[in-house]
């Protein structure tokens, strides 16, 4: 679903193993549940917020709040993370995820929310290649 | 977000019922909108809430243009097909809707038509058409196709369906048949609904094989769900 490579994990880096296993495990519940293909996107995501935080998980939840030129997902998009670095989502087509989960790692550490904004004028953004040319604005808040 | 927010939007989506999420970007604080009102702890004046229905009204999220760093983030329930008849056709068209977004539900009470076998991964009911119709509500971003041919399986879901908040209905069939449906439908006091039956059924693709009508019926679905019925019935 995701084209985000091990470096942008930082510091809550997972093996490529760990992750994969980490995203089937989520994915296969809703499919029991529901016995049904759904899209990937946004639909399970609060019922599996719901199940990390039950399991004593931290967990934070991502937003894009506004856009401006190209940018790949729409306003309102979500991405979900928990303190091991699982993610549900997406705020991008998959070129500032990595940052967004950094982030979500200090928001879940202090409790504060943060706006986060990407763009070409953003070095940042260029390191983690937004490459379509728009801007995006990604607000990260804890899941209490 | 708090705890009872994160429950409350779970369990909207989960009744497909809609619901707003708005967020003061400064520091987090939120409020929840439906249609009883608003509750949480972020107070909104007259004309947010007018604005903040407004986008709930079209399912569109935003940044509230009054104010700044107010953003309302829509929760509405995501596109459903619902299929009447465990049909040849309903095989290539429950991936491809699937695939396409919709949640998808086949409907055929013949248990050698609906099976798992013939339809792997996809959510099954073995129940009569008007049952399942009744248990699953027929909301504004369902939409519904009769596909198995037998006016035992298709009337009494069009009867259900016709009167329904139903986005999209769309019935398989020849002209002739069409039409006997049509005079069955207005003997049953429908006569005046039946003009929201799609049929023939799909957008004129010119194919025949099954995967072929399935494409043509999915666009038409989506293109009803995003252009409206006028477009497509070119009226």
């Amino acid at each position: 679903m995701l084209a985000v490579t091990s470096d942008f994990f930082g510091g809550i880096r997972a093996t490529s193993r760990q992750r994969a296993g980490g995203f089937l495990a989520l994915r296969a519940p809703r499919r029991k549940m529901r016995i049904t293909i759904v899209n990937t996107d946004d639909d399970s995501l609060f019922a599996h917020l719901l199940q990390w935080r039950a399991a004593g998980k931290a967990a934070a939840l991502a937003t894009v709040v506004s856009t401006w030129g190209s940018s790949p997902r729409p306003e309102g998009s979500h991405l979900a993370v928990d303190d091991a670095g699982h993610f549900l989502g997406s705020v991008s087509g998959g070129c500032i995820e990595g940052a967004v989960i950094d982030a979500a790692a200090q928001v879940m550490a202090s409790g504060r929310p943060q706006l986060l904004e990407f763009g070409v004028s953003d070095e940042q953004a260029w390191q983690v290649g937004l490459a379509c040319g728009g801007r995006v604005q990604v607000f990260v808040e804890p899941v209490e | 977000m708090k705890r009872t927010t994160l429950a409350r939007i779970a369990a909207a989506e989960q009744r497909r019922q809609p619901l707003m999420l708005v967020t003061r970007l400064g520091d987090g604080a939120q409020c929840l909108l439906d249609a009883a009102g608003c509750e949480g702890e972020l107070p909104l004046s007259a004309e947010q809430l007018a604005e903040a229905r407004g986008l709930l009204g079209s399912g569109r999220s935003s940044s509230l243009a009054g104010a700044a760093g107010l953003f309302a983030r829509a929760y509405v329930p995501s596109p459903r097909l619902l299929i009447v008849g465990a049909v040849h056709i309903a095989q290539a068209l429950a991936p491809m809707a699937a695939a396409a977004g919709f949640e998808v539900v086949v409907i055929d009470p013949r248990g050698a038509f609906a099976s798992a076998e013939r339809f792997p991964g996809v959510q099954l009911s073995d129940e009569w058409p008007d049952e399942a119709l009744a248990r699953l509500g027929l909301d504004d971003a369902t939409a519904l196709v009769a596909l198995s041919h037998d006016p035992k399986l298709d009337d009494p879901a069009l009867e259900l369906a016709l009167p329904s908040a139903l986005f999209y209905i769309g019935a398989l069939g020849s002209r002739r048949t069409h039409e006997k449906r049509l005079e069955r439908l207005r003997a049953a006091g429908l006569g005046e609904l039946t003009g929201r039956i799609h049929s023939p059924i799909g957008l004129d693709l010119g194919g025949r094989a099954p995967a072929e009508i399935a494409v043509s019926i999915l666009a038409e679905v989506i293109q009803v769900r995003y252009r409206g019925d006028r477009v497509a019935t070119g009226a």
